[in-house]
């Protein structure tokens, strides 16, 4: 038998030959569809991969992609932004975040302006880096602004363990962790919803394992396939949904056996289920207001949640995004970024008007920056050799 | 932010550290999250300094096998 290399994981999944065979025979298969097939991938890094790939490019006629709400930092609303930046704004303070946060703008102003204007705000590789900085800045207080959907959530658990462990005294958390299956719920409840099948994220199930759209799949009886990250992975899992269809089946199926299982990693949620519990409601930027769709911390862990120790400084006055953007429709998967009039023209990832544009896991920035994949018309057939 | 990368196990230290291999760098991550034990020569998803789980190296030569027969059966076809 032959063993795995760590190359393999990458360039096995990568390998244009077999994008190819695979385009191939989802176009020979969705022949036999009766009627359009419309599938959202629901995170961020699937419209990320579609995009480097050109993977829609790739799809017969009757099959189309839609992006979902993607990706944790495009779906934070303003105020929640605000929060952050009042809370690095308070004296003696050092705020901690993830990422692209740093440059998502707020009702006023960003992260990263709020940091040139002297504030200690920093973007850390690893949740756990919040520990040292707590223990090497006794004399001040500093607060993790903790952002990511179920994939990130066990990180910022461990390091709450921890904290309490060490019995660190300044350090704060502010919990923005955001749940999958609530927010798809409202996506296809709406009544404008085009979604008929979905791919279901690749990391979000790692974690939480595949039963969590056991629900989805009931309710709305709609073909769901956890996906892989890589393009061959996705091919594949389109694959799979056409084939569902054509069956007339409406199951959960794993494409991405190699890391997901159907219950996922019970030490990572047991890890959750410690400290977190679900918050009431959230508000979801583009989506609205969704009960039960995000976490907060258990009432007996208020003398560590920055909601609370800071309450006075945060105001929770919902506020709406820019007129003009509509990464609202963009993520109910009834527009495309090209519909939006700003697009690339007012609105581009040096200077982003709406959320979708800033991270790269966005849909208007993904489309931004492969504009010249996206918006080719040229159908995969004539173009075989184009895609390597 | 939630691009996670497959990555290899070569060390693994006392405070339950371990020092992965990414295509050539070198990182380290926590195994707190792990639910099994880690050792030296597996495959780990890793997202934001914590191995999140294993990669089943059966079920991953499977699929790649998979694919080889499928392009194989294409050409056949095209042949
Ligand atoms: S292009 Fe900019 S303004 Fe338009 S929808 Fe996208 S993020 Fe919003």
């Amino acid at each position: 038998m032959s063993t795995l290399q760590l190359q393999d994981l990458y360039q096995g999944f990568r390998q244009p030959k077999t994008i190819q065979a695979l385009a191939h025979k989802i176009h020979q298969a969705a022949q036999s569809l009766s009627s359009p097939l419309r599938i959202m991938e629901v995170c961020g890094g699937h419209t990320h991969t579609i995009m480097k790939y050109g993977l829609n490019q790739l799809l017969p006629e009757n099959i189309e992609f839609i992006h979902g709400p993607g990706c944790p930092v495009c779906i934070m609303p303003k105020e929640r932004i605000d929060h952050a930046i009042a809370l690095a704004k308070m004296p003696n303070t050092i705020l901690l975040t993830l990422g692209d946060m740093i440059r998502v703008p707020g009702s006023k102003t960003s992260l990263a302006k709020q940091r040139a204007l002297g504030s200690d705000i920093r973007a850390l590789y690893s949740p756990l880096d919040a520990l040292k900085i707590a223990q090497e800045n006794p004399d001040k207080q500093v607060v993790f602004f903790a952002i990511g959907f179920e994939t990130t959530t066990p990180m910022t658990a461990a390091v709450i363990q921890q904290a309490l462990a060490l019995k660190l005294t300044n350090l704060f958390f502010h919990i923005n962790h955001v749940l999958v299956p609530p927010a798809v719920a409202a996506i296809l409840s709406d009544s404008v919803c085009q979604v008929n099948a979905l791919i279901g994220p690749s990391h979000v199930s790692v974690i939480s394992g595949a039963q969590i759209y056991q629900p989805l799949a009931e309710q709305y009886q709609m073909p769901i396939v956890v996906s892989g990250f890589e393009p061959v992975d996705v091919m594949q899992s389109i694959l799979m949904i056409v084939e569902q269809v054509l069956q007339e089946r409406h199951e959960i199926e794993i494409q991405y056996s190699r890391a997901v299982t159907e219950q996922g990693n019970q030490k990572a949620q047991e890890m959750i289920q410690t400290y977190l519990e679900p918050r009431s409601h959230f508000r979801w930027r583009g989506l609205g207001d969704i009960q039960l769709s995000a976490l907060q911390l258990k009432e007996a862990y208020q003398f560590i949640d920055a909601e609370a120790v800071f309450e006075a400084v945060l105001s929770d006055e919902p506020i709406d995004d820019h007129k003009l953007c509509i990464c609202g429709d963009i993520l109910k998967g009834v527009a495309k970024p090209q519909d939006c009039k700003v697009f690339g023209r007012g609105c581009d990832p040096t200077r982003p008007l709406g959320s979708c544009m800033v991270s790269s896991e966005g849909a208007c920035n993904a489309y931004y920056r492969y504009a010249e994949v996206a918006l080719r018309s040229v159908k995969p057939i004539e173009r075989k050799q184009a895609t390597a | 932010m939630c691009l996670s990368i497959p990555s290899k196990v070569i060390q693994i230290d006392a405070t339950n550290i371990a020092t992965v291999d990414t295509m050539g760098v070198q990182r380290q991550v926590s195994l707190d999250l792990m639910p099994d034990p880690v050792v030296i020569g597996d495959y780990v998803l890793i997202h934001v300094g914590f191995a999140m789980n294993k990669i089943d190296q059966e079920d991953a030569l499977e699929s790649l096998k998979l694919y080889q027969q499928i392009h194989d059966s294409l050409e056949a076809e095209e042949g």
